[in-house]
């Protein structure tokens, strides 16, 4: 119960991150954050009381292991996370270009 | 297996193939991104149509992909909803490729265009059709994140500072989302949306759906802009390029928010009395609040943004009454706002191709130099006003009288009233973009090319005769299915499962 | 007398660089093709393979890397590992299914067996490989176009 509770406590500070700094990098830094915070929680909601890696081998017979399903989700999670950064992180190389600011307060030219 | 099932999975495979090979033929050929691209939207158009045909025909679909049958394997399943939002999504995007073969001239590099716009349309045809619950994730992200390229497509400022923040808050939303369908994994272990909807209501567990139900409001509410999640909407529709803002506004938040809230709702979850009334609730905000902040606009494509707000809240409150006519309402305005809110955005394209703003004051009596734009504007407007006999009229006529059958009089109320407001502030669109007097520098203005003029042209046709989808044989094919996939709730699965068989 | 400065990094990293590169890459092919057995797969595999790319343009600079694999180079591989993994889908028909595993499954344990994920395991690497150093390059030279613009600068204002 503790495990899951610190993920909460991961998933927390990926939020305070995202808004309430105003560093454009620290807010990416926020979401990359969010983003391990679920999939450790995926991960850990696999997990099986005397399990052994999910992994066949030749020699060995295997009777109880964890669920193997959450750790190929987890994988297609963190391809589609290192996508997104990537994109978030491009955007805000060519934000800096345009205004040669990284403070969110002042780049702020769409109101109302 | 019979042979009609194969269609299913061709929709995804289609787009995919569609982008990869305009990003591989794009660069050499000059002529070979347009054609490329508006020929795979064609094929899916027609697929689309195909796949209506085979609903009627067959009933409720159900292809196990690999040959691994659910709950083991990934099943897509094509029922009555499946297809009628199948054939929005393929019916827009051709459409708006056609408009953008003549606008995106002014941006290089087309073919990156419509390779990410192949991608968009792949993902949002993927989760239309997935029936698994990561399945919808996966597409749900691929189409996001090709939206937040797209918006940032022209790389000037204010394009790069809309896109980073939809960028963040979308991301962030679909987090939720995930966190929804683990915990939801981690209490029936399975993720078949059949099988989920029987180990429910076999095991019960109120709490668990309690929390995944706010979980998954805050994720597709999100994704829908309903409010208070609506704030990324104002910055990256008006930002975005003129056919971008129309698949965006018009497709993208119904297809991705709209749609999976449905059917995780309604199939999977099973709604019940908090869920409809929140919905409820959401759905009037979403009204009132958009429709006021919109009246005080003055730059065209932000205008339309905050009603896109406004008519999406009509959306939400129609589905959120849970009876027969109100989802009827609900998915027909789903329908006509894809239509008009497509229409109206790329008039300002086109607009904007011309005259080169925006701004509503700069403008006037741009309908004597632009005539086509103007008369459409003017059937789109009085389309989202609810005017007869244009289409928008039946839709919003349906939801106010399911609000009044139901005894929801306060939600009526505040559905009329939107409406008018909604009637003033496109009389002043009207006003001051197109009626009134010419002013002397638009006097070198033409008429947009022929590519624009005739996608223009085939979404004012549709607005004329949406009515016609109320009567009949269209109505038995097209809405009444959709309706009863959404009443049925969780019955779904058991359909499902006798259809895999 | 001038020296110009020299590009990359010091004398030791470029040695140490040379011997290492391609024990990086076969380690990274081997992770790919062995997917169905252990652990990795393409994803995995593809990332390493990336990574032995970025490790030259890191030591050495970037016109050295740019001759082992230009940029149209790496978009076309990248396109090339897309429509591999969609054709080997579409091939999945002929047996009736999409996706389905057509190749003869032989017996376990061995390199060729488990029918089609091998060859899926090599488009994705393919995909994923070109696409992580096209991401690493775009990334980094953009920085660059900003450092001459500064530079022009300076020699502007002087």
């Amino acid at each position: 119960m503790s495990i899951y509770l610190l993920c909460l406590i991961i998933f927390s500070l990926g939020i305070y991150c995202v808004v309430r700094k105003r560093n454009v990098i620290k807010i990416i830094i926020g979401v990359i954050i969010l983003e391990y915070a679920v999939n450790l929680f995926f991960v850990l909601v696999a997990y099986r009381v005397n399990g052994r890696a999910p992994i066949f081998s030749a020699e060995q017979e295997v009777l109880n292991m964890v669920d193997p399903l959450p750790h190929a989700l987890v994988l297609t999670a963190i391809v589609i996370g290192l996508a997104t950064t990537a994109l978030l992180v491009g955007i805000a190389m060519r934000l800096y270009e345009k205004y040669r600011t990284f403070d969110i307060t002042k780049i702020r030219e769409l109101k109302g | 297996m019979m042979p009609a099932e194969n269609i299913i999975p061709l929709f995804v495979a289609v787009a995919l193939a569609g982008a990869f090979i305009v990003a591989l033929a794009g660069g050499k050929v000059r002529w070979a991104p347009d054609a490329l691209g508006n020929l795979f939207t064609l094929a899916l158009t027609v697929l689309s149509v195909v796949s209506v045909l085979a609903v009627r025909q067959y009933g409720v679909l159900v292809y196990s992909v690999g040959a691994w049958k659910p709950p083991v394997g990934i099943a897509m399943v094509l029922d009555g909803l499946t297809s009628f939002m199948l054939v929005t999504v393929n019916l827009m995007a051709f459409i708006i490729t056609v408009f953008s073969v003549n606008y995106m001239e002014k941006y290089t590099s087309k073919w990156k265009f419509y390779c990410l716009f192949l991608l968009m349309v792949a993902g949002m045809n993927g989760v239309i059709i997935s029936g698994d619950m990561f399945n919808l994730f996966v597409f749900l992200e691929i189409a996001s994140v090709a939206s937040y390229a797209l918006v940032a497509f022209g790389t000037e400022r204010q394009e790069l500072e809309a896109a980073f923040k939809y960028a963040v808050m979308g991301t962030v939303g679909s987090l939720f989302t995930l966190l929804g369908i683990v915990f939801l994994y981690s209490y029936t272990s399975t993720l078949n949306m059949a099988d989920m909807a029987q180990v429910l209501i076999q095991k019960g567990g109120k709490d668990i759906t309690l929390m995944v139900s706010v979980l998954f409001i805050m994720g597709f509410g999100l994704k829908a802009a309903l409010v208070p999640f609506h704030a990324w909407l104002p910055d990256a529709h008006p930002s975005a390029p003129a056919p971008i803002s129309a698949m965006l506004s018009g497709v993208l938040i119904k297809s991705l928010g709209i749609y999976a809230l449905c059917r995780v709702f309604y199939n999977v979850i099973g709604i019940d009395q908090a869920v409809s009334s929140v919905l409820l609730f959401l759905g009037a905000l979403s009204m009132v609040v958009g429709v006021f902040l919109a009246i005080g606009q003055w730059d065209f494509k932000r205008l339309l943004a905050y009603h896109s707000i406004s008519q999406i809240g009509y959306v939400v409150l129609g589905i959120g009454l849970g009876t027969p006519l109100g989802i009827l309402g609900g998915l027909f305005h789903l329908f006509n706002h894809s239509v008009f809110k497509s229409l109206l955005f790329l008039n300002s394209g086109a607009v904007e191709y011309s005259t080169g703003t925006r701004d509503l004051k700069e403008m006037g009596g741009l309908a004597s130099k632009m005539p086509l734009t103007g008369t459409t504007s003017l059937i789109a407007s009085m389309s989202i006003a609810g005017i007869p006999p244009f289409n928008g009229f039946w839709s919003k006529l349906i939801i106010i009288i399911a609000a009044v059958q139901a005894g929801r009089y306060g939600y009526a109320f505040w559905a009329v009233v939107a409406s008018v407001l909604t009637l003033a502030s496109f009389m002043k669109v009207m006003k001051y973009a197109f009626l009134d007097r010419l002013k002397e520098k638009w006097n070198a203005v033409k008429e947009v090319p022929v590519f624009m003029k005739l996608s223009m042209s085939a979404l004012a046709l549709i607005c004329i005769l949406g009515g016609v989808l109320l009567v009949g044989a269209l109505n038995d094919a097209f809405l009444e299915r959709a309706t009863d996939v959404l009443l049925e709730g969780t019955k779904y699965a058991a359909i499902v499962f006798k259809g895999i068989g | 007398m001038s020296r110009e400065r020299e590009k990359g990094m010091s004398l030791i990293v470029k040695t140490i660089t040379r011997l290492t590169v391609g024990l990086i890459f076969l380690y990274g092919v081997y992770i790919v093709t062995h997917g169905h057995l252990s652990p990795g797969g393409g994803f995995a595999g593809g990332v390493i393979i990336a990574l032995s790319f970025v490790h030259l343009m890191l030591a050495y600079g970037k016109e050295k890397a740019f001759e082992k694999l230009s940029r149209a180079a790496a978009s076309l591989f990248e396109d090339a590992g897309a429509i591999l993994f969609l054709s080997i889908a579409l091939l999945g028909f002929t047996g009736g299914y999409f996706f389905l595993n057509f190749i003869s499954k032989g017996q376990p344990f061995k390199l060729f067996s488990a029918g089609i994920i091998l060859p899926c395991n090599i488009a994705i690497s393919l995909k994923v490989g070109a696409g992580i150093f096209a991401i690493v390059v775009a990334l980094v030279l953009l920085e660059f176009e900003l450092e001459e613009e500064k530079k022009e600068e300076k020699k502007g204002k002087r």
